[in-house]
């Protein structure tokens, strides 16, 4: 894994929540609290879209939902990272026979970061953050044209 | 002529909430004049799925109803399953199942009382009472080996056994919440900004308590006494002398307000201390599965035909699944009643007249979970219209039809 040397703020985080059990949902606010505490790496959860860095979705994706999560992912500023927490986001999981299921989360927008797991532990979401955080920054990268 | 009112829409993506749901509220200065809830986002069809699998797969599924109260769901559908079946789970299974359940509704409750206070702008309160929840999910995690979702039940019993090193651990638990209520009585019941902010704030009186079918601690905190533990007893409740926790019952007197869903809330974590500590100091020797062999056991559901309605008191009111077995190794009718979905109407009337900033209160005070009520609301065509109740019906008589001369 590679080093954070370039990115020069804090990373704030946006969720979305589509037809998740909940469970993936508190186990992700329970990793700002203080037992896991992400604040204190400048993790952040955000209130829109337009100042996220990355998109956490939990979640089997429901038909009537899978416009808005492609909305809230367009309005996202580049460079930006999607994670999915949980397995029903990941494949479906549990839900994969449901009729009302607009399929796993890939298919709908770009995924960068699974976190499989039913729910998944805090320092599991914690530890796909860290990974996103590191996609953002190469992109950033990419972005100021200094490559690699 | 001027515009006087505002149209405000909340969700389905909102930072306030959790979870999708769509609240349209139209405003006039401060004050709401007409809001409308539209629910549905979560939707994925669980008890349809449930109906094309097997009864111990669909006992997971009824997990992930809701991963908040995950054991409330199960809970439901075992004790139905063996209601139907003819089953009867072993005492000591018993005593695990009720333990694990209290225990998950102090972490809900819990988990409320720190929303609450975010809501409201307490945002210490609620990584401190969140500190507090942690050590129950440790608890948790030590007996089942999950923080949520425990998958502890079996229909006819427990899938996991408590020793001796987990009783203790229990016994550590409940000293240690005894101390944390008694903290959190002082900071919330006691505290003049909380009282000022909940106190006649989503204000529920007796009268529309009962017409709007409100369920769990906001009808206990409108002074009704009803607790399914208590009207119906079932595994270890049965021996417990389980009472309705109402404001009258503690104070003397009864608003229906969000500060006496608070304190409701509050006792209703001691009471569940004390129902663990009669289970821990009383539990019964002896096997904890009727049917060990699960096999046998789907056998024996195939075997069987019967049906029934079985209810459990979820941290946030009752929950009532409805299963029919027929010949097949899964249920062929399931149907889940989950309390948000009762509690979820109170929004109306409540909001109507209601301050833009008592919204969140308002909104998070009974717990909604979207995720245990979303119904399919509306139908639509490919071309996007809308179908009304009259063409519902007629696509259903069509389907009847089809089915009988298939049949024939
Ligand atoms: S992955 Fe499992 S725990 Fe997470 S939201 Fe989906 S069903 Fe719930």
């Amino acid at each position: 894994m590679g080093k954070l040397d370039n990115f020069k703020r804090s990373l704030w985080v946006f969720h979305a929540s589509g037809g998740s059990c909940n469970a993936c949902d508190i186990e992700i606010v329970a990793a700002l609290t203080p037992r896991y505490d992400v604040e204190r790496f400048g993790i952040k959860l955000v209130g829109s879209p337009r100042h996220a860095d990355v998109l956490l979705v939990t979640g089997a994706i429901p038909r009537d939902f899978a416009d808005k999560l492609r909305r809230v992912y367009e309005q996202m500023p580049e460079p930006k990272a999607v994670v999915v927490v949980g397995n029903c986001g990941t494949s479906g999981g549990v839900f994969y026979d449901s009729y009302n299921i607009a399929g796993p989360i890939d298919e709908i927008i770009p995924v960068d970061v699974y976190v499989p797991g039913c729910p998944p532990r805090p320092e599991a979401i914690i530890d796909a953050v860290v990974k996103a955080w590191l996609k953002v920054e190469k992109l950033e990268k990419k972005l100021e044209g200094k490559e690699e | 002529m001027a515009k006087s009112t505002y149209y405000i829409p909340v969700g389905p993506i909102h930072p306030a909430l959790k979870e999708p749901i769509r609240v349209e509220a139209e405003v006039e200065g401060e004050k709401i004049v007409k809001v409308d809830v539209k629910r549905g986002f979560a939707h994925r069809g669980i008890e349809y799925m449930g109906m094309k699998r097997n009864a111990i797969q669909t006992l997971y599924l009824s997990e992930r109803i809701c991963g908040i109260c995950s054991i409330s769901h199960p809970y439901a559908f075992v004790i139905t399953a063996e209601k139907a079946l003819g089953i009867e789970a072993p005492p000591r299974a018993q005593y695990i199942r009720t333990i694990i359940a209290e225990l998950e509704r102090i972490h809900s409750h819990i988990l409320w009382l720190g929303v609450i206070a975010h809501e409201m702008g307490f945002d210490t309160l609620l990584f401190w009472t969140w500190k507090g929840r942690e050590k129950v999910l440790d608890l948790l995690e030590f007996i089942t080996g999950n923080r949520i979702n425990y998958s502890m039940y079996m229909i006819g019993g427990a899938r996991r056994d408590l020793k001796e090193k987990h009783i203790r651990a229990i016994k550590d638990a409940i000293d240690y919440y005894w101390k944390f209520t008694e903290h959190m009585k002082e900071i919330f019941l006691s505290d003049p900004v909380y009282k000022a902010r909940t106190r006649n704030v989503a204000k529920v009186s007796k009268d529309i308590a009962l017409k709007l079918n409100l369920v769990g601690p906001i009808a206990r905190a409108a002074g009704i006494r009803m607790d399914v533990r208590q009207d119906m007893p079932y595994d270890a409740y049965a021996d417990i002398d389980v009472r309705a926790v109402v404001p009258q019952d503690i104070v003397g007197e009864v608003y229906g307000d969000a500060y006496d869903v608070t304190m409701v809330r509050i006792y209703e974590i001691e009471q569940s201390l004390d129902i663990i500590e009669y289970c821990v100091d009383n539990l019964p020797e002896g096997k904890i599965l009727a049917i060990p062999n699960y096999v046998a056991l789907l056998a024996k559901i195939r075997r069987t035909k019967g049906e029934a309605i079985g209810a459990h008191e979820a941290p946030r009111g009752e929950v009532i699944h409805y299963l029919k077995f027929d010949g097949r190794d899964g249920p062929s009718v399931w149907k889940v009643i989950a309390p948000s979905y009762n509690n979820i109407n109170s929004w109306g009337p409540l909001l109507i007249g209601a301050e833009v900033a008592d919204i969140p209160i308002v909104v998070a005070y009974i717990d909604p979970c979207m995720c245990c009520n979303d119904r399919v609301a509306v139908v639509k065509t490919k071309d996007g219209n809308e179908l009304g109740y009259t063409e519902i019906r007629k696509k259903c008589l069509e389907k009847t039809e089809k089915i009988r001369r298939e049949l024939k």
